[in-house]
């Protein structure tokens, strides 16, 4: 059993001691523990069930790599399924909670999974459940949903209430792993003067030298290490990180650090987590090396744990894995465990080794210290049920069917060789070499990440190059299965992928059944998916496929190395952009007014625009009624302010505004306002807006409020890129002015009464005029036009002002019942009038002439945008859908969208259809439900009935009429 | 004009920087031939157009940098339109265009040795080597904006009007005690 040990523990401080929880039970860490050292050192091997089989699982690792030990931490506003014990800081008062069992982690249900192995291979779920395809939505998935996964997701009601941000950074060199060999290349880069950021994932540098006691330059690791970081630390050219994992390299060298700012300080005032977007001109990785599990039957039992791992848990928290400890290798390195434990006091039962011969100067020291050492031996299965008992032995270059000896043991470390961290050097596309000697990849040097430049601009250092700090050290020998020739039995035992249950025998399955790409076999196995992204078994699995299929492991290759390096959360990603600043909230000048006032808000691009002001007990349609019947009789208010406002101006300016708008601007008189359109070189129409002549060279031109900034851009995008001569500025001036409609027949008299120096009446200031001027002491101007058929006026002053001139005209209509309206109201006064509006009559694929707008469109000119595609033979085809009128002949409102059925199919098997709605309200005008709609031939077949599809499945008559609904004459609005 | 209102009305926050709506302020875009600008400029305001990236200070007020052919003045609020009437007389026939846009914008003052910390928590921008009277366009987190170095300690940053409560917010949230990182020092 895991204990912790009298002495030792060179990162804990054994005078604060730690209390903590797992699955509520009180354990005692210290300051400095690790989660994982916390549970090891209070006697907790068992710490979780497995994902399929749900067998007892313990803790293998020590690192980032971990692919067992994941726990539910937290509660509440702070729960967080899937952490790694092995990565978490242990704090006073943490809570850890084990996942994916039922009822108890010592006694779960769905252990009976593991004695039903046998029906449960590679592709089991794809195999089972494939066929009827009907019952897979409504029966198989649900169900395997619930019994799939690992954690819990966090209570949908909760919060996390913690806070979270990004940082932009810029280096010359970044460089990724604080071991020995990254603390030399920032130093190296830093003393030649570049900027440098050095990250270390664990809250300690130093990596592995630290730990296993090398020497360097005459001192130790650790003191060489204290005093190169302190030096580090004192340049200002230098920033050193801490606690921080370099997640994901990107083109570019554009990379992601996580910075675990505050996960050891719960409820700190600071933000949790902080994600680094560096921009850096070279990346080195320094990202050490991960050591390969073996695999043989029972190597997932709890207790059986990484040998680099048990001695890092004594080093560095000194907790032994267990009272008597195994250890079973093909290397030299793993003897440096048994060493180290049997210093500290642990009994070593023996070294099992699957070399004919362990000849190097460790087995050596090993047995000069009194380590047993037994030689060609493999490990044939670990016996124990929720913990090792011991370890049957057999020869390694055998079936397993003869055990010389069980050895009684309660721990066992394994060790199968390293395997570099490639992932950094690989996001971009760095190419891999197969080292024959360390049985593993390493960067290929000659094929890096390619930067702008052509040349690599990600180099990997020390252990991450394969340098594994081995000289010396006798050959190893590649153990892909232990024994070399394990029977079925034992080969069903044998885990790869503990984390995704993947045994060998899975991985030979899917070889047998086809798989022969190793992309293919990790999605039909899982091997090597989920949270750890197969680091431990990635290596073994491939080499089982690679001997399954009888080709040499770089021929199979490796699954794709794809960012982050392990999960980073989800509020990092986020950053600051959450609650009030989850996304820019534009806002008009009486954007607090309408807040002020109960607005029900419609959003219209990063804008809310009022939809409708509903007073007390008033419903959203009773308030538009309202607002609809105030302005038709007497006068109300529109905050128009997110129309666009685009002033062009220049010697060539006209003639700009002549290839924008499909009809004539160039010949409009200074004073004067004109409705135009806008199509996009394909003819179809882009935006409308009434364009006025401010003087000689000068145009404005509102666009739609969604428009302003698209087609700002656009015409900037002509004027830069292909009109490029041509002498015309164009300036976004929509956000300078805010614009009030003020509309209905009293609108003039409100105006009146504000007093000013610009004449209001009819004959000087007649329908589509502008005027600059004052009103109410403030200075506007003017623009007479009318989206509604009322006696209107948009006012222009400057965004300083709204507010206040927006409350001027509310006082000064008073007396006429003055009310503000909203969208809505505007919607259906413009559908009265037959107006379209671009996305309801629009959608991309109409044409001004589809609308009727033929009008529009000049003849007189050789070009405009547009121009030609609009003659294209589909754009002049009569069978087009046009624009009409439609009433139902009961008086109610069409469904919005609704189609017109034909009888028959298309060729596509749909129904056939003759028209549609785009726009449909109830008008309280005229007390029915109006609509507009596109109908093929649709102004050629006025009077007609014609049946669309109705709210409830059914179909509605409706007449095909003129579309303006209301004063035809348009006498309202020439006044 | 006295009943101008800014879109901030006035806000502030403290923490890591001092953060403080500037208030009303004079802007007017000036699109042209630099030069042709520059002429303007000294003439009317006694000012010049700055180099790429830079901005010109003087009694007058300041002219920022935008694009190889826009500039953009700052000035008090109540000068802008007499001024830019004047610019525009100033230049003629030229092919320029002067436009008041004081009311489009919003402009934010912060203050504090960790000033360039803050920022480039939002902006995508290398603040090393940043020197006073250096400006740059970019974004502040999801928004378009300019900031520029009054002094050492001293920046303004820029923004459209209709977003000023959003910028305002993230720039206020960044800032808050405990955020500190030390990244330039």
């Amino acid at each position: 059993m895991s204990h912790r040990l009298g002495t030792g523990g060179r990162l804990i401080d054994r005078t604060r001691p730690l209390d903590f929880t797992f699955n509520g039970k009180t354990m005692r860490g210290y300051a400095g523990d690790t989660l994982a050292s916390g549970l090891l050192g209070a006697g907790q091997t068992l710490v979780g069930r497995s994902f399929k089989y749900h067998r007892p699982r313990g803790i293998v690792a020590s690192g980032a790599e971990e692919p067992n030990a994941l726990v539910g931490l937290g509660e509440g506003q702070r729960f967080e399924p899937n952490q790694r014990v092995t990565t978490t800081e242990l704090f006073s008062g943490l809570k850890a909670a084990s996942q994916n069992h039922w009822p108890s982690l010592e006694f779960d249900v769905g252990a009976i999974n593991a004695k039903l192995w046998r029906f449960l291979p590679a592709g089991f779920y794809y195999k089972t459940f494939i066929s009827p395809r009907p019952l897979w939505k409504h029966v198989y998935e649900p169900i395997i949903r619930r019994s799939a996964g690992l954690g819990k997701a966090p209570d949908a009601e909760t919060r996390d209430i913690d806070r979270y941000e990004q940082l932009y950074a810029f280096c010359d060199v970044l460089v990724a792993g604080g071991g020995v060999a990254g603390i030399r290349a920032a130093l190296e880069a830093a003393q030649a003067g570049k900027r440098v950021i050095l990250t270390e994932q664990t809250a300690h540098f130093g990596g592995r030298a630290v730990v296993d006691g090398y020497e360097i330059d005459g001192q130790s690791a650790e003191s060489w290490v204290d005093a190169q970081l302190a030096a580090l630390q004192g340049m200002d050219n230098v920033t050193v990180l801490p606690r921080t994992m370099v997640a994901g390299v990107h083109d570019h060298g554009y990379a992601l650090a996580y910075e675990r700012v505050a996960d050891h300080q719960p409820g700190a005032d600071k933000p949790r987590h902080r994600l680094w977007r560096v921009r850096a001109g070279q990346i080195v990785a320094a990202t050490g090396a991960i050591e390969r599990p073996l695999s043989f039957a029972g190597n997932d039992l709890p207790g059986v744990m990484l040998a680099a791992a048990i001695r890092d848990y004594a080093v560095n928290f000194g907790v032994a894995a267990g009272k008597k400890v195994a250890i079973v290798t093909n290397n030299d390195d793993a003897y440096r465990t048994a060493l180290i434990l049997n210093d500290l006091g642990v009994s070593i039962a023996a070294v099992i080794d699957a070399r004919a011969e362990a000849t190097g100067d460790l087995p050596a020291k090993a047995r000069a210290a009194g380590i047993r050492v037994i030689e060609d031996a493999a490990v044939r299965k670990v016996e124990g049920g929720k913990s090792v008992t011991g370890v049957q032995l057999c020869r390694f270059n055998s079936d397993g069917g003869a055990v010389f000896e069980t050895l009684a043991c309660d721990a066992l470390g394994m060790s199968g060789g390293w395997s570099p961290v490639v992932h950094l050097w690989s996001h971009c596309g760095g190419k891999l070499n197969w080292d024959e000697a360390g049985a593993f990849f390493r960067p290929d040097p000659n094929r890096p990440p390619l930067g702008h430049d052509g040349k690599g601009f990600v180099s990997c250092v020390g252990a991450a190059n394969g340098d594994l700090g081995n000289e010396g050290e006798a050959p190893m020998l590649p153990v892909w299965l232990m024994p070399a020739q394990a029977s079925y039995e034992l080969r069903a035992k044998a885990w790869l992928d503990p984390q995704n249950d993947v045994k060998v025998s899975d991985v030979q399955l899917a070889a047998r059944e086809g798989y022969a790409s190793v992309e293919h076999t990790k999605r039909y196995t899982t091997l090597g998916m989920a949270t750890d992204q197969g680091k431990l078994s990635n290596i073994n699995g491939l080499a089982i496929l690679s001997d399954a299929l009888g080709q040499p492991i770089p021929q199979t290759g490796t699954t794709t190395f794809r960012p982050p390096y392990t999960p980073i959360s989800l509020g990092a990603i986020t950053g600051e952009a959450r609650g009030e600043i989850f996304q820019p909230l534009r806002k008009t000048p009486m954007h607090g007014w309408h807040e002020a006032k109960g607005a029900h808000w419609e959003p219209v691009g990063h804008w809310r625009r009022p939809y409708c002001y509903p007073k007390q007990g008033e419903s959203h349609a009773e308030a538009v009624s309202r607002e609809i019947n105030q302005t038709r009789k007497a006068v109300g208010l529109l905050d128009a302010s997110t129309l666009g406002k685009i002033l062009v101006k220049g010697p060539d300016a006209g003639r700009f505004m002549d290839m924008l708008y499909t009809n004539m601007m160039s010949n409009l008189k200074v004073g004067k306002c004109r409705y135009g359109l806008m199509c996009n070189e394909n003819g179809f129409l882009s935006d409308d807006g009434v364009v006025a002549r401010l003087s000689e060279d000068t145009w404005l031109c509102h666009t739609t409020s969604g428009g302003a900034d698209r087609i700002h851009a656009w015409m900037e995008d002509w004027l830069q890129c292909e009109w490029w001569d041509w002498k015309v500025h164009v300036v976004n001036l929509t956000e300078q002015f805010a614009q009030i409609a003020v509309v209905g027949p009293k609108a003039r008299q409100v105006l009146e009464k504000l007093g000013g120096d610009i004449d209001l009446s009819a004959d000087s200031f007649p329908f589509m005029d502008w005027k600059e001027g004052h009103l109410g002491g403030i200075a506007a101007r003017i623009f007479r036009i009318s989206f509604s058929g009322e006696l209107s006026y948009e006012v222009a002053v400057p965004a300083s002002q709204g507010l206040a001139f927006w409350e001027k005209l509310l006082d000064a209509g008073e007396e006429f019942g003055i009310s503000p309206y909203g969208t809505e109201a505007l919607h259906v006064m413009r559908a009265e009038k037959g107006f379209i509006m671009i996305g309801d009559e629009t959608d991309g694929t109409v044409i001004p002439q589809d609308l009727n707008l033929n009008w529009a469109i000049s003849k007189k000119k050789d070009d405009f945008l547009g121009k030609r595609g609009m003659e294209r033979e589909a754009m002049v085809s009569p069978d087009r859908w046009k624009l009409v009128g439609l009433e139902t002949l009961d008086g109610s409102v069409l469904p919005d969208g609704a189609l017109a059925p034909l009888p028959g199919k298309n060729a596509n098997g749909q129904q056939e259809t003759q028209g549609r709605v785009t726009s449909t309200y109830h008008s309280p005008t005229l007390g029915k439900g109006i609509a507009m709609g596109l109908v093929h031939n649709g102004p050629e077949r006025m009077g007609e009935v014609i049946a669309f599809q109705s709210a409830s499945g059914g179909t509605v008559s409706a007449r095909i009429v003129d579309p303006c609904f209301f004063d035809k004459a348009g006498e309202k609005q020439n006044v | 004009m006295s009943d101008a209102v800014s879109a901030l009305k006035g806000a502030r926050a403290s923490g890591m920087v001092e953060l403080a709506d500037a208030g009303p302020t004079g802007m007017i875009t000036l699109r042209g031939d630099l030069g042709v600008l520059g002429g303007a400029l000294a003439s009317v305001l006694g000012l010049s157009a700055p180099e790429q990236r830079r901005v010109v200070s003087g009694e007058a007020g300041e002219v920022l940098w935008m694009s190889p052919d826009e500039l953009l003045v700052v000035l008090p609020y109540d000068k802008a339109p007499e001024a830019a009437a004047a610019l525009e007389a100033a230049l003629g026939d030229a092919f320029a265009t002067v436009a008041v846009v004081s009311d489009g914008r919003a402009l934010i003052h912060l203050s504090g040795a960790q000033t360039r910390d803050v920022l480039a928590k939002l902006m995508p921008v290398d603040f090393a080597g940043f020197e006073t009277g250096e400006l740059r366009r970019s974004r502040v987190a999801q928004v378009a904006a300019a900031v520029w170095r009054r002094s050492d300690n001293d920046w303004s940053l820029i923004c459209f009007r209709s977003v000023a409560d959003y910028v305002f917010a993230s720039l206020a949230t960044v800032a808050k005690p405990g955020g500190e990182v030390g990244l330039y020092r």
